[in-house]
Parts: C-alpha cells; sequence; structure tokens
C-alpha cells in the first residue's frame, strides 16, 4: 500500500511554545502563511543538532510570527522532501516561494494520481 | 590468476585513492549523512579534475570517446571509488562521468544521434524501466506491460516499479510483451521519451535507502513509432539480460570498495579503543571478527576480478559474474555489520558512514538479481541444464 503522498495533517501556529514541544527526530515539515499558502518545505536531517525541534525553532527565530506549521516525523527525510517538493511542483505549477528561491539541483517530476 | 595490479594499475589506483581522500571526503564531511549530490560548482570542478586525470567517462567504449581502459582495471578502480559514505550508490558523486545505459552503444544510427551521443555529453539521462509490480527476479515471465501494434507505432500499457531516476531522465528503455505466448521470445525493448504522452511517473518508493529514491511509472495509451524499438522486435529479453550479467561486476566492486573502507576504519577502532583495561585488538572476539571480514573481502576480490578478467578476455562469464554479485554483496553486509559491532553505540549513529552503509548494503542482496537468483544461475551452471 503506498504511502500518503501529501502532508495534510492540521496546521499549528509557528510559536515558541508549538515549536518546543516538537520531538527531536528527523523529519521533513512545511511553514505557510497566516492564509495557509505554504511558502517553505523543509527538512530536519541528521546535523540539525535537536531535529524537528531545532529546525522549526530556526524558521521562527527566522521569520517571526504569523506563521504556522505541520511536521512529518520521517527517516526517509530526504527523499520524502525530495517528493513533497514534486508534489506541490505537480499540484501548483511551481515550488514554494521561498524553495523556489533556492532550488535543489536537478528536482525530478512527479504526476501523482 | 594473477590479480596482483600490474605498475601501470596500481598508479591509477593510487592515483584513484588519493582523489578519494583528499577531494571527496572532505567535501563529504560538510553534507548532509543522507546526501547523494554535491553543490554544482563543487561537482563541475571536480568533473574537471577527472578529466584532467584522464579517467572522466572510464565506462565509455573507446570507439566512442572513452578513455581505453580494460575492465580489469575499470573494476579495481570501481572498488576505489566507492570507498566513501555515498560510495555505494554514487561513486565519488558521479564526478567519473557515467556511460548511460549498455543498450544503447546497440542503437542504431539514428537512435544514437538521438540518444547516445547527447548521453554521452551528458545533455540527457536515461531510466531503465524493466522491473514490474508483478515482479522482478524473473523478468521474462514477469512482465506484463503490453506493446501493441497501432499506426506504424506501438501503443504502450502497463506499469513498472523500483525505477531509478525516471523523474528526472529526458529518456528511458522500455521493456513491454509485444507477444504474450512467446515468454522471453515475446518481449521487445522500446526507448521512450520522458515527455511522451501516457507516460507517468506517478510516485516516490521510499526505500531503505533514504539517499535516494526509486519511482513507479505508469503507461496509459502511451504510442511510440517504429523508430523507438531498440533491437529487434520480441528480441528485447536478450538486451536486458546482457545488461543484468555485465551490471554484476562494477556492482560487485562497489560493495567490495564499502567494505574495504568499513573494514579499515573497523581496524583503527579496534586498535585505538580500550575496554576492561586492554585494546579491543587484543580480544580474540575482535580479532576474529577482523580475520572474517578480511577473508570476506579477499574471497569477494578473487571472485570479481575472476569475473571481470574472463570479461576482458571475451570468456563467457555469466557464472563468474552470478558468483562475484553474491559473495561481495553477501560478504560485504557481513563485514559492515561486524564493523559495526566492533564501533558500538557509535557505530549506529549518523556521525559514522557505517549505518549508511549498512542499509545501503542490504539493498545489494535483492538490487541487480537477488542471491537466490544468483545461486540458480550458477547451479544451471553446474548441473548443466536450465533447471526449468
Amino acid at each position: 500500500m503506498p504511502l500518503r503522498l501529501r502532508l495534510d495533517k492540521p496546521w499549528q501556529p509557528l510559536t515558541a511554545e508549538t515549536a518546543a514541544r516538537l520531538p527531536g527526530q528527523l523529519g521533513v515539515y512545511q511553514v505557510a502563511d497566516a492564509a495557509g499558502i505554504i511558502v517553505f518545505i523543509g527538512q530536519a536531517g541528521a546535523r540539525a543538532p535537536f531535529g524537528l525541534r531545532s529546525e522549526l525553532q530556526r524558521e521562527l527565530g527566522a521569520r517571526g510570527p504569523g506563521y504556522q506549521f505541520r511536521v512529518e516525523v520521517n527517516q526517509q527525510y530526504r527523499t520524502r522532501w525530495f517528493e513533497l517538493l514534486m508534489v506541490h511542483q505537480a499540484d501548483h505549477g511551481s515550488l514554494p516561494a521561498d524553495n523556489a528561491k533556492n532550488p535543489p539541483p536537478a528536482l525530478g517530476r512527479l504526476s501523482p494520481n | 590468476m594473477d590479480f596482483e595490479p600490474s605498475p601501470e594499475q596500481q598508479m591509477l589506483i593510487d592515483q584513484v585513492r588519493r582523489y578519494v581522500r583528499e577531494e571527496i571526503i572532505p567535501l563529504e564531511a560538510k553534507l548532509d549523512p543522507d546526501a547523494s549530490e554535491l553543490e554544482p560548482a563543487d561537482h563541475a570542478r571536480l568533473v574537471a579534475k577527472t578529466k584532467a586525470m584522464g579517467l572522466y567517462g572510464i565506462d565509455i567504449p573507446k570507439e566512442f570517446g572513452g578513455p581505453d581502459i580494460d575492465i580489469v582495471t575499470r573494476t579495481l578502480l570501481a572498488i576505489e571509488m566507492a570507498q566513501h559514505r555515498a560510495g555505494l550508490y554514487v561513486p565519488c558523486y558521479g564526478t567519473f562521468g557515467g556511460a548511460g545505459l549498455a543498450q544503447i552503444f546497440e542503437a542504431n544510427e539514428d537512435q544514437k544521434e538521438r540518444y547516445l551521443y547527447p548521453t554521452l555529453r551528458g545533455e540527457k539521462k536515461p531510466f531503465f524501466g524493466l522491473t514490474e509490480p508483478s515482479g522482478g527476479s524473473d523478468p521474462a515471465r514477469a512482465i506484463q506491460t503490453r506493446a501493441e501494434r497501432k499506426d506504424n507505432g506501438w501503443v504502450l500499457n502497463g506499469a513498472k516499479i523500483f525505477i531509478s531516476g525516471a523523474d528526472r531522465a529526458q529518456y528511458g528503455i522500455v521493456f513491454a510483451r509485444t507477444d504474450a505466448s512467446k515468454g522471453r521470445a515475446g518481449i521487445t525493448c522500446f526507448i521512450v521519451d520522458a515527455g511522451t504522452p501516457g507516460f507517468h511517473v506517478r510516485r516516490v518508493v521510499h526505500t531503505l535507502r533514504s539517499s535516494s529514491y526509486a519511482t513507479e511509472l505508469e503507461f496509459k495509451d502511451c504510442w511510440v513509432s517504429d523508430h523507438q524499438v531498440l533491437g529487434e522486435v520480441n528480441k528485447g529479453f536478450a538486451v536486458a539480460n546482457d545488461r543484468l550479467t555485465r551490471q554484476r561486476i562494477p556492482y560487485a566492486a562497489g560493495c567490495i570498495g564499502v567494505a574495504i573502507a568499513a573494514h579499515e576504519m573497523a581496524v583503527e577502532w579496534a586498535k585505538m579503543r580500550s575496554t576492561f583495561g586492554d585494546k579491543l585488538a587484543n580480544r580474540q572476539a575482535v580479532q576474529w571478527m577482523l580475520v572474517d571480514n578480511e577473508i570476506d573481502i579477499r574471497t569477494a576480490r578473487h571472485f570479481t576480478l575472476e569475473a571481470a578478467e574472463k570479461a576482458r578476455r571475451g570468456l563467457p562469464f555469466r557464472t563468474e559474474a552470478a558468483i562475484a554479485k553474491l559473495t561481495a554483496s553477501e560478504g560485504g553486509g557481513r563485514v559492515v555489520d561486524r564493523a559495526m559491532q566492533i564501533h558500538g553505540g557509535m557505530g549506529m549513529t549518523k556521525d559514522l558512514p557505517l549505518e549508511r552503509w549498512y542499509r545501503e548494503m542490504r539493498i545489494r542482496r535483492v538490487g541487480e538479481g537477488p542471491s537466490e537468483v544468483q545461486r540458480v544461475v550458477i547451479a544451471r551452471e553446474i548441473l548443466g541444464s536450465s533447471l526449468r
């Protein structure tokens, strides 16, 4: 049975409190603006000191208030990250705004059902 | 057979070993432990270096511009190229170039112009579409993708799975059944452009290999012209089979390279680490693990070079390639496992490359024909029959 393609968990406000509650595990995440438009898809890789928690704390520090996020704990954080980027590109015709500024080299194409 | 490298081979081995240690490993220390790509600027800089070394496109035949290095020497170099964290699946991050797909060298002139030469120039990337959800070990029987005649061409319908690079490729080689009544004599090989209507990369398939993914493909009324048939109609299985046999030698070499790197780490650690007042290297339990590593590596190296030597001399090497693939993938897995055991807790972390090698090496017992299929190939040779 294929895994779910899209990250469709409910959004949480990106605050110091919600970020502090996140696990220190590897995984992927999405950041959206107040209107729910995804602006960035990121990964918490093995070099993140506290996994998803420190990555989202870093996002909060860089962006400030007014954003929301959702995460997925995933050991296959790199391939899942590529997958989420490709699915977003297929759904919306482009990458999220902040990924488009520095796209990964040689991103593939998906045409999901 | 004497497999000691000649002075010329040793010179090339030393050159590649230095390249891995001085260029690749320092860059790798800054990458994510699961990364499979260098920054484009680093990649371009290193490609310029391998070109200057005269080793770029090492697997490309001489008549197509390759550096004319025999398969035994290429095997020795492939063992060296794999000795870094990403080395099993992305030796030296592709900075020695690739040969594309071996089958494309058998294409007709028109197809060579459209696919082979752009691939060799690095302008196009291919994928290899053989395995299907119905199975991969026995492709002659498992292939259910159909190709039916229509309008001076063929209409493909079906699915493929575990296909690497299809989402980034410009074209692929796809095997489909063109005569359902003929078994392996009813399969044809097609070249399919990525933009062909009806060709879809449906999803990413996540595996133990977290650095890179495979894909699942769908062909839905995908029409290709007769010009896209590679080789002859109903003779595609021979094309696939030839590739599978040849690929087993570099596949084995990669396993040996990683096993050597893991073993060297274990030896170094055993000499350094003390427990209960003595070095690990002085414990018989650890010594025996290191001895078993040495035996696994030497065995795999011998059989892999034997297969390469037979291929170099133009002799049949199907059985030898199967033995090489079997001993290197199974032995390599055992070596990495023992190296992790000797390293204890640190061996389980992403701080060291061992855990990545452990996951990726496990795939090697299945990829390019599982161990059981290699044993079937060897058994056929021993018993002199096809064991049907």
